[in-house]
């Protein structure tokens, strides 16, 4: 184990440690820790310059004044909308190319896979004129739908690179075997591999929700309405009219940032399995 | 009875071929949804914003629903040569691709740091994550605060330090900085992850023996523990530049390119060039979305090159 674990060194420097993480910890998440505290703070302490001092009160009518007077309600609803469908369209679709060129070795399969896999870090600036142009053609700019389909699209390249490597992983001799004893190709895909890609499948939607709930240019370029615009345009907008009352700023962040905090603590092990994906070997 | 063992014969042939077909179209099966969409929604786009980079266009159809551009040859990327703000975006790109790599010391170094087994490290470790999770826009806005004039914390203690408040967010030379500094939390956050994953998997043995040879702490690092932690460098390097290229968001909720367009960067100034209040010049836009496009693909290149590399000697 690198380093050397802490047990092994004297009481002082163990005690020190002990000490410092708690310390480190804190000077880390300092900007955030001032903004969930700020989001607590009346605005009259704000008002009076009151920033860093004892609050006067905790002001839990900060988010009730966002939840009543501003649409962030709806703009997290917007969200939802956007997130949950890209996350089971890209996850669906990518598990049928992940298995087909995991399994079958068909001239131009690593041709096909290595696009895939360049085009998920092709910078969004050269997708954006024609992919808006093409959502307006439609009629789907300004829609939730218009908004995910992008989403499924681009997010299938990193999630084929995923399931490719995941179902490269599994034992081959199952489909072998099941190949031998006559079993049509969907089904081995249905019934033995399918089963045994929970994990994956686990790990990529706690990813492309992440993703899909903070993205924001995409948002930008694809939406404009409080009836389809997702928090994080809806916040951007938000903040240009909330001028410099940071009680209402911070609120609004703390809330933007609830939902994937608490999918990643919920499902941290797959949240970092799928991060880590090529990081060891 | 020669017909029985014709019949015979032919029934497994049949089979076969039936077999081999079914395998030869299976996998394109399989693949025609994603490929159809990848296609639609990300190869041909790139297609299209390539030829668009020759056209003047400002977005619009005729009543007929015509293309309404026109032809301009090379002429968007003379321009480009010659424009200042692009220079200005072009530098900034580049302070960002560098600066961005501090990450992978800094994460680096905490990942060390958390490496441990005591009580509640776990907790620890989740925690120093949260900044990735996170999305940029409300980092943007927790960094503006924190860099907000007269009462932000960067500004007091600046203050208290040299005894007059920096406004860095409204300083040209200095804002572009602040962002990356900004981008740097969740950055660094990312690549601890990828280095506690990749520290918990170097071989003990090897840590071990290279102990009873003596050697420890930055020799020990450096020679022993760096070059297991390879693919995960290799992965940190790929997701750091790939971030530093895409600073968008940061830069729009930040500064929108202020002040005096001094933070802007290839991402915003595209946005600002085809969608943004100079007016809808696509193919300008497009022009600097293509520059864009080959500094990313310099990286791509290598990325795709060692995969290839790496599947082949499989």
């Amino acid at each position: 184990m690198f380093p050397r674990p802490i047990q092994q060194s004297g009481k002082g420097v163990q005690w020190l440690y002990t000490f410092a993480l708690p310390v480190a910890l804190v000077i880390w998440l300092f900007p955030l820790l001032g903004v969930a505290l700020t989001s607590l703070r009346p605005a009259s302490d704000l008002a009076q310059g009151n920033y860093f001092g004892m609050p006067s009160g905790i002001a839990w009518e900060n988010y009730v004044y966002i939840f009543t007077e501003t649409p962030i309600g709806q703009y997290m609803v917007n969200s939802l909308w956007v997130t949950i469908p890209t996350v089971i369209g890209a996850v669906t679709l990518s598990l049928m190319t992940g298995f087909a060129l995991a399994v079958y070795g068909f001239r131009g399969n690593i041709l096909v896979f290595f696009m895939f896999v360049a085009g998920n870090f092709v910078p969004f600036q050269i997708l954006m004129v024609p992919v808006r142009d093409m959502t307006l053609q439609l009629g789907m700019y300004d829609t939730w739908y218009g908004l995910a389909l992008f989403h499924i699209a681009f997010q299938t390249g990193f999630c084929t690179l995923f399931m490719r490597n995941f179902i490269k992983a599994l034992p081959f001799e199952l489909i072998e075997a099941a190949r031998v004893e006559g079993v049509a190709e969907w089904r081995i895909f249905w019934f033995i591999v399918l089963p045994l890609m929970r994990p994956a499948i686990a790990a990529l939607s706690v990813l492309v929700f992440t993703f899909i709930w903070n993205d924001f240019f995409w948002a930008t370029v694809l939406t404009q309405g409080v009836d389809s615009q997702p928090i994080t345009a809806g916040l951007s907008s938000l903040n240009g009219q909330w001028i410099a009352q940071w009680h209402l700023v911070s609120a609004g962040s703390i809330l933007a940032a609830l939902p994937p905090v608490a999918m990643f603590f919920l499902m941290q092990k797959h949240f970092i399995a799928g991060l880590t994906l090529g990081a060891v070997k | 009875m020669s017909q029985a063992a014709d019949a015979g014969a032919v029934v497994p042939a049949r089979r076969t071929s039936k077999r081999w077909n079914q395998r030869t179209l299976a996998p394109w099966l399989f693949l025609a949804p994603g490929l159809f969409m990848f296609t639609v929604y990300v190869l041909w786009p790139i297609v299209q914003s390539i030829t668009l980079s020759f056209y003047d266009w400002n977005g619009l159809y005729n009543a007929d629903g015509d293309f309404t551009g026109t032809f301009v040859g090379a002429r968007n990327y003379a321009e480009l040569m010659t424009d200042p703000a692009f220079e200005t975006s072009l530098w900034n790109n580049l302070k960002w691709l560098v600066l961005y790599m501090a990450a992978l010391p800094i994460g680096l170094f905490i990942a060390i740091f958390l490496n441990q087994t005591v009580r509640g490290i776990r907790l620890y470790k989740s925690l120093f994550f949260f900044p990735f999770v996170i999305s940029q826009v409300v980092v943007g806005l927790i960094f503006a605060w924190f860099y907000a004039p007269n009462f932000g914390l960067f500004y007091l203690l600046t203050e208290t330090i040299t005894g007059k408040g920096t406004a860095i967010l409204a300083n040209p030379d200095l804002v572009t900085y602040g962002i990356i500094a900004a981008g740097l939390w969740p950055q660094i956050a990312y690549v601890v992850i990828l280095y506690l994953t990749g520290l918990n998997n170097v071989a003990p043995d090897q840590i071990e023996a290279a102990r009873l040879d003596g050697a420890k702490g930055w020799r020990m690092l450096w020679y022993v523990v760096l070059p297991q932690l390879r693919p995960a460098t290799f992965i940190a390097v790929i997701v750091t530049v790939i971030g530093a290229l895409r600073s968008f968001d940061l830069v729009s909720i930040m500064t929108s390119g202020g002040p005096f367009g001094s933070s802007r960067v290839l991402s915003y100034y595209m946005y600002e060039m085809a969608l943004g209040e100079f007016g809808f010049r696509m193919g300008y836009g497009a022009a600097i979305a293509v520059v864009l496009f080959a500094i990313m693909m310099i990286f791509i290149s290598g990325f795709i090159w060692k995969m290839w590399r790496d599947e082949t000697e499989r």
